[in-house]
């Protein structure tokens, strides 16, 4: 199944990217999407922090299935204000 | 009204959206750009958001307030692109009948927003920049 991921501010600026597609096993998890992405991005590695991850727009954690969703965004911990 | 824009925030735009005739109470949290962090000389602060994302949260943190306090209208916007020392970055704006329930109402939107609204500042300081993670100042640890 394909997945769009989304980095933000330091994740984007970090990799060079802002999103993109990956192709996943269908019991595939957050977590395998971030292997896959830490893979074709070494410099995930030395991000200093774990991300927060949003599946199509909601709040899910590590080990969520990704079947059935579209946007697994990454992100950096929050600073609005 | 809960919204993300890269134009200055209109107050008097916001109080006119939540107020109301049975209302005797306005409250107004206005977050602004500091000239200082960390003990750093801030030059300015860019914002980024998730866009979609930020503004579902922040209606959803408007349905929350608005069932956990005695308030009738709540408005939340954040600004996102470059701002300068003293702009507004955020407004949260709450009306009610009496001033307990606004005051308290914008304090918990407002301590949310920072906790939940995936929105970003890149602080752009003398001698260097960085992108700020965490509500706290700099990054946590992991």
């Amino acid at each position: 199944m394909e997945i769009t991921f989304r980095f933000f501010a330091s994740l984007s600026e970090r990799t060079g990217a802002t999103e993109g597609k990956v192709d996943l096993p269908g019991d595939a998890t957050v977590r395998d999407l971030w292997d896959e992405l830490g893979s074709r991005f070494p410099t995930l590695a030395e991000i200093g922090f774990t991300p927060m991850v949003a599946c199509d727009m909601e709040y899910a954690d590590w080990e969520s299935p990704l079947r059935g969703v579209r946007e697994v965004a990454f992100l950096p911990p929050v600073s609005g204000g | 009204m809960f919204r993300l824009q890269r134009q200055p925030i209109r107050l008097d735009e916001l109080v006119q959206a939540v107020r109301e005739d049975g209302h005797g109470a306005v409250a107004i949290f206005l977050g602004t750009v500091r000239n200082h962090n960390i003990g750093r000389k801030v030059l300015n602060l860019e914002y980024e958001a998730y866009p979609a994302m930020a503004v579902r949260e922040m209606e959803r943190i408007g349905r929350l307030v608005l069932e956990q306090y005695d308030v009738d209208r709540l408005a939340m916007v954040h600004r996102i692109g470059r701002l300068e020392i003293g702009e507004t970055s955020v407004a949260v704006v709450a009306a009610s009948a009496h001033r307990a329930a606004a005051m308290e109402a914008c304090r918990c939107a407002i301590d949310r927003l920072k906790e939940t609204v995936p929105i970003w500042k890149k602080e752009i300081f003398e001698g260097g920049e960085a992108w700020i993670e965490g509500a706290g100042g700099p990054m946590r640890p992991l």
